[in-house]
């Protein structure tokens, strides 16, 4: 199988270039991606990707496949070869690192913006803050995120409006909060989103939704997010 | 840097909601007509004329006019905020996309005047 693989070393290269290697998958089982990587990297240790828990879990080896985000662990490499070729980028519109390794500032500052934990300015009770469990129901399909930034750094609006446009990972944090029933900044979190660029440069293309590893769907957290913000603001 | 000072009502949610609005202004309005050339074939100017200036038709029309100005003000701005920024024109880009702001103001001034007065001879 032939495998291109993004190169950068900044100490060393004035520009990135695709490092063409010819590799041999054993015939009788798939591997992911991952394990691929592991092989090139076997045989040339200066080759640089994030991993950890090789599970889907950690979220660190989130790079471009073929095109496509997702996480190398977990993305099985027959699924996304083609005519046995397979093109391995680093997550595209965030600055490279090395090799396959992206600065994910820009990623957790939005992230940050958006308050990501519970506000609740009543004094908090002996024991817990309870929650019925239709309450807790609608937290599900927004907790799970792991943050390996798949989504947003496939969304066009992210790459034009990086700094201004929270992305879908953020924007799916920020409803989990809206939508807890324990919370009580509501207001003042929508009142953060409200200018043209934080939740409104989403176009709704869902390439967010088509590139989750989680399969979770920030567009229609996003979606949610607007109806809360015309519920409230008119 | 890309501010929002030149968005229409400067908050993303009246925008958002402007543009939906003016949006089915419109749809209605291209009903309204098109629907009138489906029931009258074969109508030509004469009667195109006397439909039009009919007091609510002039309104109607005015009103999808500023729907238009409005609807087509915030997809453009929109579109000058994603493309024209620093990453592809550098120190200029503020410049370019001021430029570019008043050009789209001015055409679609132009087009406004134009429509109403079109209009408006009609009344």
């Amino acid at each position: 199988m032939e495998v291109s693989v993004y190169r950068f070393n900044p100490e060393t290269d004035e520009s990135p270039r695709m490092q063409d290697v010819t590799v041999d998958l054993p015939a009788d089982r798939d591997m992911m991606v991952l394990d691929l990587l592991e092989m090139l990297k076997a045989r040339d240790p200066s080759l640089s990707y994030r991993r950890s828990c090789r599970e889907g879990v950690c979220g660190s080896d989130g790079m471009n496949m073929n095109g496509k985000n997702g996480l190398a662990c977990i993305t099985p490499v027959s699924e996304v070869a083609r005519r046995g070729r397979l093109v391995l980028r680093p997550l595209p519109g965030l600055p490279v690192v090395r090799d396959l390794v992206v600065d994910m500032t820009q990623f957790y500052k939005q992230y940050e913006r958006v308050k990501p934990y519970l506000i609740n300015d009543s004094p908090p009770p002996a024991q817990e803050r309870l929650q019925s469990p239709e309450e807790r129901e609608k937290l599900d399909g927004l907790y799970e995120c792991i943050l390996c930034a798949c989504c947003t750094t496939s969304c066009p609006s992210f790459w034009w409006n990086p700094d201004k446009f929270v992305g879908p990972a953020g924007l799916l944090q920020a409803y989990r909060f809206l939508a807890d029933s324990r919370d009580t900044a509501t207001a003042e979190r929508l009142a953060e989103l409200e200018d043209p660029f934080s939740v409104f440069r989403c176009r709704g293309i869902m390439n967010c939704v088509s590139v989750c590893p989680r399969d979770l769907n920030p567009t229609r957290a996003i979606g949610k997010i607007k109806s809360m913000m015309v519920t409230h603001g008119t | 840097m890309v501010t929002n000072v030149a968005s229409l009502g400067r908050s993303g949610l009246s925008d958002f909601l402007v543009q939906r609005v003016t949006a089915v202004i419109l749809a209605l309005f291209a009903l309204c007509v098109a629907g009138w050339f489906v029931v009258n074939p074969g109508a030509g100017h004469a009667e195109l004329v006397r439909y039009f200036s009919s007091p609510a038709m002039l309104m109607f029309a005015t009103l999808a006019v500023a729907s238009l100005i409005a609807h087509a003000w915030i997809g453009m701005w929109t579109i000058g905020t994603d493309y024209l920024r620093p990453h592809y024109f550098g120190r200029l880009a503020t410049v370019v996309r001021f430029a570019y702001h008043v050009a789209i103001a001015l055409v679609l001034f132009a087009y406004a005047a134009w429509a109403i007065a079109v209009i408006w001879r009609l009344a």
